[in-house]
C-alpha cells in the first residue's frame, strides 16, 4: 500500500496502519472529475456585489437601472453588524455592516447586491448601477495611520488603534541594562492575500417544506458559519443547514466569516428560492482577506557569550478596515506578541503589540498567522547577532536553543519535548556547510553570488480552548467531538466536526480508526462538513485537525473498541483480557475461535436481548478532545544564486528538518511540509499586494500578484525526528503551517548570506528584485 | 451580445449541442452548459490553468477560448480520462504520489501533463518542468506533481 518513491516507514510498517504512507481515500473521486465544490451547483439567482472603487468616502447615492433589483443596506433591516470581540488588551469593538452602510473604508469593500437569473446578468446590470461616493482622505499604512494628523477610520477607535498588548517581565530593565551589548532590526512585512486556487463562493437554497437553507459555501469552519450567520440575521440555527462540500483550499482565508455569505443566506430566505455567488479572481484579490501587513522592531541583548538574555519588541499589525470574526484583528498582533521568543532559551522579554486600523482590506488569518513574520524578524536578529559577535549563525543557535524541556517561556507557554537543537545539527549536517562554503567561495571569485540561510523554529499547534481564552476571545474554539460508528453492516462511520479541505484528513483518521477497532480504513468513512450530519466543531485551522480531532477519534475509538471486546466476549464466551481485535475478526487469544467484527456490530443492534441488560444497545461512541497543545519545531536551510546584476535569487535548494511528534501518514505529512514551504518562498521573493497612495490597488490579477510555480519552487530535501508529544494523546502535533513559517526567514537569511561581500542588508519580504537591486544601489552610491 | 448561437461541443466523444452568447468562455459552457463540472475554474485570466482541457489534441485554457471557437472540434476534459474503471496512468501517478491535496487545481495539471506528453512523450524533465510551471498549485509545492508526472510519463512511454 506505501506509495512507491518513499521510503518506508519504519515504525509499525506491517503491523499498524498509523505510521504508513497509504493512498489517500480522497483521492478517487478529485481525479477524476468528481469532486462536488460549490460552484458547481446551478442556481435560480447569481448574486453580482458591487464594491466600493474608492478606499474612503460617504456613500451618497446607489441609483439602479429600472427594474433590476439591487440590494443595499436600506433593505437589510434588523440585521446586525458583525461585530466579533475581545475582552482583554483595551480592545475597541468596532462593527463591519454587511452591506456598507453610510461609509465606505476600503476599495473592494460591498456596498450592494445585484439579483439576476444568470451571473451574466447581473454583471451586466451591476456595470449599469451608478454608485456615488463623496470621497475623503484613505490612510493606508499602519504607520500613517498612528500619526497624530491620520484621518480616523472609525469613530470607536481614536488614533486607529483597535487594541493594545503590553508585557514586561519582572526583571527585563535589570538584565537589559546589564548586557553586554543589544542588537536590532526593523523589519517589514509587506501585504499577502491566502490565494486559494478556488476563491470564495456561496449557495443558499431555501426549501419551502421546512422552510429551512441549506448554504453551501467554500468556508474552513462550517457550523460557525451557521452559528454567525443565524446570530446576525437573528434566526434559529435548526432552520440553517450550513455544508462545506469539497472546499479548493483554504489556508485560513476561509476561516473567517463573510460577509457576502450573509447576503446569500438572508436572500434566499427572503425570495424563497436558490440564490448563489461565486467570486472572480479580481474580487479575491482586493476583498476577501489580506494578512501580514507587519512593522516589526525587534531587540535582543546578548551575554559576552553571545548568550540571548532579552528581547524587546514593538509590533505594528495593519488589520485593514475591520475587526475580522470569529478570532478578531488581535490574531496577528497578539500572536506574535505571545510567541516572539521563539525557540530560544531567553527568560526576559517586553512587548508592545498594536492592531492598527487602515482604509484596506480586512487582515484575517493566512496559515502561519504572524509566525512567518516573526520567525523572519528574530532569524534575521540571530544572523545579525552573530555577524557582529563573529561567530557562525550555526553557532548562535547551538548557543541559544532550548534544550530542556518542559520549558516555560517568558509569557508563561509550556513547550512540550521537541528536539530544536537535534533539528538544527540534522539540517546543517545534510547541507554538509563546509563543503558549501568551500563552494561559496569558488562561486564569488566567478563573480556569483550563492547564500545559505538558516531558520529555525518551533511552531505552536493543537491550540485547546485555553489558549484562545488567554486571548480574551468572546468566541473560544479548541475543543473538537467525534461521533464514531459501527454500523449493522459492519462498516465504519466517523462524524467529525473539524472540516479539512485537503489535508487528508479522511485518510489519517481512518488510519488511527483501523488500529483501535481492527478493521481496514479502506471500510471507514469519515463524515465532514455538513451541519446536519457532523457533531459542532471548530473547522480545520491553525494546525489543529490531527491533534484535536485526532485526539477525539482515538477516544471515540478506544470506546468502540471496549464495547466490541465486551460484546465478543459475552458471544464467544471468554474473558475480555483473551479478545483480540484485528483483521476484521474478534478472536479468543491462544485459540482458533473467532467471529467477524461485521457480526459483532450486527448483533449489537438485533441481538441485544442476549447481552441481559448488561451491554447498551447500538454501536455509536462519542469522543471529546481539548488538548493543552503542543510544539512542533523545524530547522530549514535554503541556497541561493543572487544575480547582484538583476537583483533575481534562485533557490538552489531546500531543506528541512522537522519533528512534528509521531506521524500517522509519512506521504501526507511531506505534503503538508512541501505545500508550507511554497508559501512560505512565495512569502519571501514573489507575493506582495500592493496598494497605491489612494488606496487603489495595483496587484489585482495573478499576473501582478505572483504565485510561485513549479519553476520557482526547488527540490525540497525532507529529514524527520519523531519526539513523541506528552500533550496528544495521539503523540501527534500539528505540521500543516511549519513549512511557511520557516521558510521565509531561511530564504531571506540566504540572500543577505549571498550579499554579504556587498555589505548590503536586506530586512523586508518579499525581497523582490527591485527591492535587492535598490539596497544595491544605494550601497553603490554612498560608496 | 446577446444573441445566441447553435453549437455542438464534442466533450469526450459525446455530443452536446449548446445555444450559448459568442461572449461565453468554454469553461463556462462546458460547465453550465453541459453539466461537466470537473474542469474547475481558478482565475478567468489565463494564469492558473485550472480550466485546462485538451481541445483537438492540444492543452488550453477554456476560460480563454469561446465556445463558439470550440465548435465541432474534439474536446478532452478530466471526465473522460479514466477507460471505464481503469484510471489513466497520469491519474493513478497522482494518486500513488500523492500530487494532489485539495483537488482543486488537478484536473488542470492532468489535462496539461496529459496533452503535452501525448504530443511530446520524449519530453526531457527540465522542459517537463517548464511545462507544469503553466498552472498553479497551492497546496503540494509541486513536489509531488513533478514526481507524478514523471512516473506517469514512463508509464505511457511503456505502452
Amino acid at each position: 500500500m506505501s506509495a512507491p518513491g518513499r521510503k518506508q516507514a519504519t515504525k509499525g510498517s506491517g503491523l499498524t496502519w498509523v505510521g504508513r504512507s497509504i493512498r489517500r481515500l480522497e483521492d478517487p473521486a478529485l481525479i477524476t472529475g468528481q469532486g462536488r465544490f460549490t460552484a458547481d451547483s446551478p442556481a435560480a439567482h447569481w448574486v453580482r456585489f458591487i464594491r466600493s472603487p474608492v478606499a474612503a468616502g460617504q456613500l451618497a447615492k446607489i441609483s439602479p437601472p429600472e427594474g433590476a433589483m439591487v440590494i443595499t443596506a436600506a433593505d437589510l433591516k434588523g440585521v446586525k453588524k458583525i461585530t466579533p470581540m475581545l475582552h482583554k488588551f483595551s480592545y475597541k469593538p468596532v462593527g463591519q455592516p454587511v452591506l456598507a452602510e453610510g461609509v465606505v473604508r476600503f476599495v473592494g469593500e460591498p456596498v450592494a447586491a445585484v439579483v439576476a437569473a444568470s451571473e451574466e446578468d447581473a454583471e451586466d446590470i451591476a456595470d449599469q448601477v451608478d454608485v456615488s461616493i463623496d470621497e475623503t482622505t484613505p490612510v493606508t499604512d499602519a504607520q500613517a495611520a498612528l500619526e497624530a494628523s491620520a484621518p480616523q477610520v472609525h469613530a470607536e477607535a481614536p488614533g486607529n488603534v483597535i487594541l493594545e498588548g503590553k508585557v514586561k517581565t519582572p526583571d527585563f530593565d535589570a538584565i537589559w541594562n546589564g548586557a553586554h551589548r543589544t542588537i536590532r532590526i526593523d523589519a517589514r512585512s509587506r501585504r499577502q492575500n491566502a490565494t486559494p486556487l478556488e476563491a470564495r463562493g456561496g449557495h443558499a437554497a431555501y426549501d419551502p417544506s421546512t422552510g429551512r437553507v441549506t448554504f453551501t459555501c467554500t468556508t474552513q469552519m462550517p457550523h460557525l458559519t451557521r452559528t454567525a450567520i443565524c446570530d446576525v440575521l437573528g434566526f434559529p440555527e435548526s432552520d440553517l443547514r450550513v455544508i462545506a462540500p469539497d472546499v479548493g483550499g483554504g489556508f485560513g482565508q476561509k476561516m473567517s466569516l463573510c460577509a457576502e455569505y450573509i447576503v446569500l443566506v438572508w436572500l434566499a430566505r427572503k425570495l424563497k428560492s436558490s440564490v448563489a455567488w461565486t467570486e472572480d479572481r479580481r474580487e479575491n484579490l482586493i476583498a476577501s482577506f489580506h494578512s501580514r501587513d507587519q512593522y516589526i522592531t525587534l531587540e535582543g541583548a546578548f551575554g559576552k557569550n553571545a548568550r540571548l538574555l532579552a528581547l524587546k519588541a514593538d509590533i505594528v499589525c495593519n488589520i485593514g478596515a475591520y475587526s475580522c470574526f470569529p478570532t478578531t484583528c488581535g490574531v496577528e498582533p497578539l500572536m506574535a506578541m505571545a510567541e516572539m521568543p521563539g525557540p530560544y532559551d531567553v527568560q526576559q522579554y517586553q512587548c508592545l503589540a498594536r492592531g492598527v486600523i487602515t482604509n484596506t482590506c480586512t487582515m484575517a488569518p493566512y496559515r502561519g498567522v504572524s509566525r512567518p513574520v516573526i520567525t523572519f524578524t528574530l532569524e534575521r536578529l540571530m544572523d545579525k547577532a552573530a555577524r557582529a559577535f563573529a561567530i557562525d549563525p550555526v553557532d548562535i543557535r547551538r548557543r541559544n536553543l532550548i534544550d530542556k524541556f518542559p520549558y516555560k517561556s517568558a509569557m508563561g507557554l509550556e513547550y512540550d519535548d521537541g528536539s530544536y537543537k537535534e533539528t538544527l545539527e540534522m539540517a546543517v549536517k545534510a547541507a554538509d556547510l563546509p563543503a558549501f562554503r568551500k563552494r561559496q567561495k569558488e562561486a564569488l571569485a566567478k563573480g556569483r553570488h550563492l547564500g545559505i540561510g538558516i531558520a529555525t523554529f518551533s511552531e505552536r499547534t493543537g491550540y485547546g480552548s485555553p489558549a484562545f481564552a488567554a486571548r480574551g476571545m468572546e468566541i473560544t474554539p479548541g475543543w473538537e467531538t467525534v461521533i464514531l460508528t459501527v454500523d449493522p453492516s459492519g462498516f465504519v462511520e466517523a462524524r467529525i466536526g473539524s472540516s479539512p479541505h485537503g489535508q487528508g484528513l479522511r485518510t489519517t483518521l481512518a488510519q488511527i480508526i483501523a488500529d483501535e477497532i481492527g478493521v481496514t480504513p479502506e471500510m471507514i468513512k469519515v463524515v465532514h462538513g455538513d451541519t446536519d450530519r457532523a457533531p459542532y466543531g471548530w473547522g480545520t485551522f491553525a494546525s489543529r485537525s490531527l491533534v484535536i480531532s485526532g485526539g477525539a477519534t482515538l477516544i471515540a475509538a478506544r470506546k468502540v473498541r471496549a464495547k466490541l471486546i465486551k460484546i465478543a466476549s459475552h458471544v464467544l464466551e471468554a474473558a475480555a483480557g483473551d479478545i483480540v481485535l484485528a483483521d476484521g475478526l474478534a478472536k479468543v487469544a491462544g485459540t482458533d475461535r473467532t467471529i467477524p467484527i461485521a457480526k459483532l456490530a450486527r448483533e449489537a443492534y438485533t441481538q441485544t436481548h442476549r447481552f441481559k441488560g448488561e451491554i447498551e444497545p447500538g454501536l455509536t461512541e462519542t469522543g471529546h478532545y481539548d488538548p493543552p497543545g503542543t510544539f512542533s519545531n523545524a530547522c530549514h536551510i535554503a541556497i541561493v544564486d543572487v544575480d547582484v546584476e538583476t537583483g533575481h535569487v534562485k533557490l538552489e535548494k531546500f531543506l528541512v528538518a522537522e519533528d512534528a511528534g509521531r506521524i500517522i501518514n509519512p506521504m501526507i505529512a511531506d505534503g503538508q511540509v512541501h505545500g508550507g514551504i511554497a508559501q512560505g518562498i512565495g512569502n519571501a521573493l514573489l507575493e506582495e499586494i500592493i496598494y497605491d497612495d489612494s488606496g487603489g490597488i495595483l496587484t489585482a490579477t495573478l499576473a501582478d500578484y505572483l504565485a510561485p510555480t513549479a519553476h520557482e519552487i526547488p527540490p525540497i530535501e525532507l529529514h524527520h525526528m519523531e519526539t513523541p508529544s506528552p500533550n496528544s494523546i495521539t503523540m501527534a502535533k500539528g505540521l500543516g503551517e511549519g513549512g511557511c513559517i520557516g521558510a521565509p526567514a531561511a530564504v531571506i537569511n540566504a540572500i543577505n548570506d549571498a550579499l554579504s561581500p556587498f555589505g548590503v542588508e536586506i530586512d523586508e519580504m518579499p525581497a523582490t528584485p527591485q527591492r535587492i537591486r535598490a539596497a544595491l544601489r544605494a550601497k553603490e552610491k554612498a560608496a | 451580445m446577446r444573441e445566441k448561437a447553435a453549437i455542438t461541443l464534442t466533450i469526450n466523444g459525446r455530443d452536446h449541442p449548446i445555444s450559448v452568447e459568442a461572449r461565453r468562455t468554454l469553461a463556462d459552457a462546458i460547465r453550465e452548459d453541459c453539466g461537466q463540472t470537473g474542469t474547475h475554474i481558478g482565475c478567468e485570466h489565463g494564469i492558473c490553468g485550472a480550466c485546462t482541457v485538451i481541445v483537438d489534441d492540444e492543452p488550453v485554457r477554456s476560460c480563454l477560448m469561446f465556445a463558439v471557437q470550440a465548435d465541432g472540434k474534439k474536446i478532452r476534459t478530466v471526465e473522460g480520462l479514466a477507460d471505464g474503471e481503469k484510471l489513466h496512468p497520469m491519474q493513478q501517478a497522482f494518486m500513488d504520489h500523492h500530487g494532489l491535496q485539495c483537488g482543486f487545481c488537478t484536473p488542470g495539471f492532468l489535462m496539461l501533463a496529459v496533452g503535452v506528453l501525448e504530443r511530446e512523450p520524449d519530453i526531457s524533465d527540465e522542459d517537463l518542468v517548464d511545462v507544469l510551471s503553466s498552472n498553479l498549485c497551492r497546496c503540494t509545492g509541486y513536489q509531488n506533481i513533478i514526481k507524478a508526472v514523471r512516473a506517469a510519463a514512463k508509464e505511457m512511454r511503456g505502452k
